[in-house]
């Protein structure tokens, strides 16, 4: 059932009165069938661009080149009738804000049968389906249908939109900052929801900023900065030693570990330096790093770092 | 000190703080927490004298709060600053950065006559929030969130206030942001006394960063049973009487 996702030399820039802001330059990365994936950064750095190109959701003034893939099915050309087959069927998104994201003035049992007609079900069909969902999410459809989405709380918000991310059976699912804002008992709700659609053998792509919420969540880490992937390894081995400096820098500002921020400001997008673009706030840099750009080499434990400290190996 | 007594706030039905007391010395870092909904904005803005409670009080520095909102007077609103968690919904966007680092100064009355002055003042902020180049010059939409936060600290810290409420100040930020911005406030204490209330989801980061971290469920007297949510709590009578019960008394 499911399919490899594959992203390849992927490149997007708006066109802007200030001339082209590159969110993403030459993102390469594949999600396994079945395997979770995180893209951490800051903002800015390009992580909801990259979800956003996924589903092709980008607006007008944007170029993009590259290719992304789903089980060998070329995505960015597609048709907008084809697409709509595609969204919800074989890619979900877990909305950012549950509470925004769905029709405040409506109860939430057409919602949802209208989330699960739309991926081909039929009536009976999908109130099964739904039933069966929300069952397993320890919902109860009957209690949700005549309700409002402000009526429920906060986790169980959640549960609504990723039970409406599930019922189109889904080959990838990719979630957009699914903690930003929420309290810290939400947040474990939420990432035991995600490890349990990750159990259930569907990819996942998660977008987060929150570095506890990715340790947490295990799986593969890529981390973004300043439109590029600068490191993509086991998340495991992420936390325990990153490769790039700029993962070292990040984790040491965590307030459990120093608290200690990083110097200076992430470099303007609409003008990437042609070098390192961590070089001048890199405590390691050398030379070359103000020279040249980086590839991805690889580094122990399965990573892969754009850092020139890792060239030689 | 700054200190809320007894404080209680309802919007309609719902009691948002019933009967909480918190005191922030000057100097001192207090950290607040508690779940989505259980009224740390809500008493945040109570404290800095944007939004009047139902019952109870608030004192600055010895100083009774009687008028609340716009018509507070500014001195006392100068003494007690809030940074809010979106900046992009804190800040006039048609305000360059940099004159919304000096419009609370502008607003009052306060801004050096001399251009020179006026340049060197908001210079001075910028590089203390981190914030270089021609970012003053742009307006809120063509720089990031964390730049905009920065921007937020410094207008909040440009009046030199006594107090400093900062509600959810990084929860969009990245930790590097985030450490950079505690950073800066934790030298502005240093330098002028100020008491900071740091109001977060996160309760590792409260624990590390300020002396005392309370919790508001803890605080809060809505409940005697034990602590409900916002939306659970449903009877308006039971904090005394709320304005329907005081409008029924008043007819005949």
């Amino acid at each position: 059932m499911s399919a490899p996702l594959e992203v390849e030399g992927l490149s997007v820039g708006f066109r802007t009165r200030h001339g082209v802001v590159q969110a993403l330059s030459q993102a390469s990365v594949t999600v396994a069938p079945g395997e979770l994936l995180l893209v951490v950064g800051e903002s800015g750095s390009g992580k909801t661009v990259l979800a956003h190109t996924l589903l092709s959701m980008l607006p007008r003034n944007v170029n993009v080149s590259g290719s992304v893939r789903l089980g060998g099915q070329e995505l960015l050309d597609l048709a907008p009738a084809d697409l709509r087959c595609l969204r919800g069927r074989r890619m979900a998104l877990i909305p950012q804000s549950p509470a925004s994201s769905l029709n405040p003035v409506r109860k939430l049992g057409g919602q949802l049968l209208e989330a699960a007609q739309a991926r081909g079900l039929a009536e009976e069909q999908a109130r099964t389906r739904l039933r069966e969902l929300l069952g397993e999410l320890g919902l109860d459809l009957d209690f949700v249908s005549g309700r409002y989405i402000h009526q429920l709380s906060g986790g169980m918000q959640q549960r609504i939109v990723n039970a409406m991310a599930l019922v189109g059976e889904p080959d990838i699912v990719i979630a957009d900052e699914p903690t930003s804002g929420l309290d810290s008992d939400l947040v474990d709700t939420t990432a035991a929801q995600l490890l349990g659609i990750s159990a259930r053998g569907t990819s996942l792509l998660v977008i987060t900023h929150d570095l506890r919420l990715a340790q947490r969540l295990g799986g593969r880490v890529a981390l973004l900065y300043a439109s590029r992937i600068v490191e993509i390894g086991p998340t495991a081995a992420f936390f325990q030693a990153p490769a790039h400096p700029y993962g070292r820098e990040l984790l040491r500002a965590l307030p459990e570990r120093e608290g200690k921020s990083i110097p200076g400001l992430p470099p303007e997008l609409t003008a990437l330096p042609g070098h390192c673009a961590f070089a001048p706030r890199c405590p390691d840099r050398f030379e070359r790093c103000t020279e040249a750009l980086p590839d991805l080499y690889p580094a122990p434990e399965g990573v892969l770092a754009r850092c020139f400290a890792h060239a030689e190996r | 000190m700054l200190s809320a007594e007894l404080v209680t706030k309802s919007f309609g039905r719902v009691v948002a703080v019933a009967r909480t007391s918190l005191a922030l010395q000057a100097g001192a870092r207090l950290g607040l927490v508690g779940p989505s909904g259980s009224g740390k904005s809500t008493l945040a803005q109570v404290m800095a004298m944007l939004l009047a409670p139902d019952g109870g009080s608030v004192m600055v520095d010895g100083d009774r709060v009687n008028v609340w909102g716009v018509r507070c007077s500014r001195e006392l609103r100068h003494r007690v600053q809030l940074v809010f968690q979106a900046p992009r919904m804190a800040i006039d966007p048609r305000l360059r950065v940099g004159d919304a680092i000096l419009e609370p100064l502008a607003a009052s009355r306060m801004l050096p006559a001399d251009a020179g002055e006026r340049a060197a003042l908001l210079q001075a902020w910028a590089v203390r929030v981190g914030l270089t180049g021609d970012l003053l010059e742009r307006f809120p939409h063509e720089v990031s969130e964390g730049q905009l936060q920065r921007a937020c600290l410094a207008r909040a810290l440009v009046v030199r206030p006594r107090y400093l409420i900062c509600d959810e100040l990084s929860s969009m930020l990245d930790v590097s942001t985030q450490a950079a911005l505690l950073q800066t406030i934790a030298a502005v204490q240093y330098e002028q006394e100020l008491g900071v209330l740091l109001i977060t989801h996160d309760r590792v980061l409260a624990d590390r960063w300020c002396e005392r971290t309370a919790d508001i469920r803890e605080l809060s007297a809505r409940s005697e049973g034990g602590y409900l949510a916002a939306h659970e709590v449903r009877s308006p009578r039971r904090l005394g009487p709320g304005r329907r019960g005081a409008r029924s008394s008043a007819r005949p």
